[in-house]
């Protein structure tokens, strides 16, 4: 076999059969399952007189949709509760493991498969959900897929693809104080640009990345999507596997020994050859801010609003002319002088217990700033909800005006009640600034769960590693 | 699945990079069960002039005059050319299904994000990659000349031109296969059955953590 990356080892272990122009049959060994994207799938399957290949492979949530406030009276809107009863029924029916609404394990799809231990190295997974690319933190293959492909899924436990080419990306040297896994996602994205990962799944290296926790790795493979690439991963080592010890879905005894020495083996090989490599040195890396509608469009807090009359490339220039009209910003502002309307600290890229502790430092003893007319933390599982609770962050968020939610996706895309209004700004630590994405008109900025409570308090950004 | 065979097509202009998911179908749509009649919101932001939900009556909406799909000399128009990056964002495949419940059968931009890529060829939609200069060209040919349309032969993999050029493009034989012949994957796959079972096997008695 020679040297191969941990791409490779993951690809290879996972063909079921090749076609001569190279399109592969893969093997999947997790289906993530939530309500936006699998309603068609199931009617599919049901059609056409199939049935699910390996139940016990799926996990099911809703996570899109669900109120983050008063849950004991259910979905408001009748669009959405359907939505969320039809994945009930679904499941009930085929008898898919799924946390409901009630459950306290319910949360995010990509915060609850790795907090179960339901995502191990060594996976295939896969959800209907383009922010699969998490659980390659755990030295897994994780990609999204679309709704044929989740029923494609369901009736043959396999997918149909090609083999993608192998990028590397290699973060080395120590990183700032609040200079967090976000900074380095939005640093990767700013460099290679959001299409800079198209065709590619990228191994993210150095030492940089392995100094980081596993939510913080969570975070920088989150979005690699953003990047353009449909998988990020990192090597397992330690962390990974302490972190998965004693989860409910991780084996146990002999069978944990056995399942640790194989995953020990997920690294690239030394020498491994890469299509492409690209390194940042953590040194250089500053909070980062999107000021656009791209999260390329990116820049360090204490630089400006870039000015597209500078830009060389027509079709950038435009983007960039009609991303500031659309955002509401002049050329040349600098970062720190733009006030915010509202803060959402949430998301599948930056939910978890990490991400709220970070938070939850800023904000103590603070109050949000008047201008500030709503700043809410969503934590991302019920699990992660109940740590912190215990923790006593709820206090210190609530003390500081900022309003204590239940898990969901919320305002990383608006499904449910939470969105901005037209023209409201918004410190958002989710992972798309696009037009419209968290409410119609509004306008997201990007960032950091530190840089997203520091605005909270200040009203406009402020470089927290200052 | 629609079979793709020859297409002659009225061709529409979106020039923006970077056109995301969430622009071709807002969530707001996607709380629909169904897989059908998403076209009459494709776009919607940018086609209307006021903010829609699911349920309203489109036609008594009102449409934006400056946005390009609303302009009636692209009335009906089945293929549309984009620039870069075109479909990324959310995996939602909902955004083909809006394509082409609106009525188009193929795009052509300069690259497509691959879960959006992948998407169209399970819904019987073409994405064709032509080069920056190629696109360019185009972009410039269907300004010029009102009813401006292409030929796209697939298993050709032309495009003509009115004026007689020709553009070659790539696509994978297998995804060709498929949509010339209409073929669902899932019966396809299916046919593999005793090999899928094989590998699980094997699978189950090296990694039996895997199957708990
Ligand atoms: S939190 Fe946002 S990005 Fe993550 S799964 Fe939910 S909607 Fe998608």
């Amino acid at each position: 076999m020679g040297t191969q990356t941990l791409y490779d080892k993951l690809w290879n272990a996972h063909v079921v059969r090749q076609e001569a122009d190279g399109t592969a049959l893969i093997y999947i060994d997790r289906h993530l399952v939530h309500e936006v994207t699998s309603p068609q799938a199931f009617e599919g399957l049901r059609l056409a007189g199939r049935k699910p290949w390996r139940i016990a492979s799926m996990l099911a949530v809703a996570d899109h949709n669900v109120p983050t406030t008063g849950r004991a009276q259910g979905i408001a809107d009748p669009i959405s509760r359907l939505q969320v009863d039809t994945l009930d029924q679904n499941c009930e029916e085929l008898g898919i493991t799924e946390f409901k609404m009630s459950d306290v394990r319910q949360g995010i799809v990509h915060v609850i498969g790795p907090e179960q231990g339901a995502t191990l190295p060594g996976m295939t997974v896969v959800c209907g959900d383009s922010h699969t690319s998490t659980h390659g933190a755990f030295a897994a293959l994780a990609f999204g897929i679309g709704t044929s492909e989740v029923e494609h899924v369901m009736a043959t436990q396999c997918l149909l693809m090609k083999k993608a080419k192998a990028m590397r990306v290699v973060v080395d040297g120590a990183l700032h104080k609040s200079v967090t896994a976000k900074d380095i996602a939005l640093a990767v994205i700013g460099k290679i640009g959001t299409a800079g990962g198209t065709g590619f799944a990228i191994e993210f290296s150095g030492s940089t990345i392995r100094g980081l926790s596993m939510e913080g790795r969570m975070t920088v493979c989150n979005m690699s999507i953003e990047a353009g690439a449909r998988a990020g991963m990192i090597a397992a080592d330690d962390m990974t596997i302490n972190y998965l010890k004693g989860r409910p879905f991780a084996p146990q005894g002999e069978l944990w020994d056995k399942a640790v020495s194989y995953w020990r083996t997920l690294h690239s090989d030394d020498g491994a050859k890469f299509d492409a490599v690209v390194k940042l040195d953590a040194a250089q890396i500053k909070p980062q801010v999107t000021w656009g509608t791209s999260p390329e469009m990116v820049v360090a807090v204490d630089g400006r609003v870039p000015d597209p009359a500078t830009m060389s490339d027509a079709v950038k220039r435009e983007g960039a002319e009609r991303a500031l009209l659309y955002m509401g910003l002049k050329a040349n502002t600098p970062i720190a002088e733009i006030k915010i309307d509202k803060v959402f600290i949430g998301s599948c890229t930056n939910a978890r217990i990490e991400d709220l502790r970070a938070a939850a430092v800023i904000a103590r003893g603070k109050h949000i700033a008047a201008n500030v007319k709503l700043a809410m933390v969503v934590p991302g599982s019920g699990l992660v909800k109940r740590q912190a609770e215990q923790e006593g962050l709820d206090k210190i968020f609530i003390a500081a005006g900022f309003e204590w939610r239940e898990p969901g996706c919320s305002m990383c895309l608006a499904m449910n009640d939470d969105k901005l209004l037209p023209g409201e700004r918004c410190a958002s630590t989710s992972n798309r600034n696009f037009e419209g994405r968290q409410g119609s008109g509004g306008r997201t900025h990007l960032v950091s769960p530190e840089m997203a409570a520091a605005a909270a308090i200040a009203g406009h950004f402020v470089d927290v590693s200052k | 699945m629609q079979k793709f065979t020859v297409l002659d097509g009225l061709v529409v202009p979106l020039d923006r990079a970077n056109v995301d998911t969430d622009a071709i179908i807002p969530k707001q749509f996607l709380k629909s069960i169904k897989r059908a009649g998403f076209g009459p919101n494709l776009f919607d932001e940018w086609r209307y002039l006021d903010h829609g939900e699911s349920g309203m009556d489109n036609s008594k909406r009102k449409p934006n005059p400056d946005f390009v799909l609303n302009q009636p000399r692209y009335q009906g128009a089945q293929i549309l050319l984009a620039r870069e990056n075109f479909g990324c964002g959310s995996s939602r495949e909902h955004a083909p299904w809006a394509l082409e419940d609106y009525g188009f059968r193929a795009i052509i931009a300069t690259s497509f994000a691959d879960i959006f890529f992948n998407n169209c060829f399970k819904n019987g939609l073409l994405p064709i990659r032509l080069s920056a200069e190629q696109v360019d060209a185009l972009f410039k040919a269907v300004a010029a000349n009102v009813g401006y349309k292409l030929t796209i032969d697939l298993e050709r993999q032309t495009i003509t031109a009115p004026d007689g050029t020709v553009y070659k493009f790539e696509v994978e034989i297998f995804r060709k296969h498929c949509l010339l012949n209409g073929l669902d994957d899932i019966s396809l796959t299916l046919q593999h059955v005793a090999e899928i079972k094989a590998y699980e096997a094997k699978r189950r008695a090296a990694q039996p953590w895997l199957f708990l």
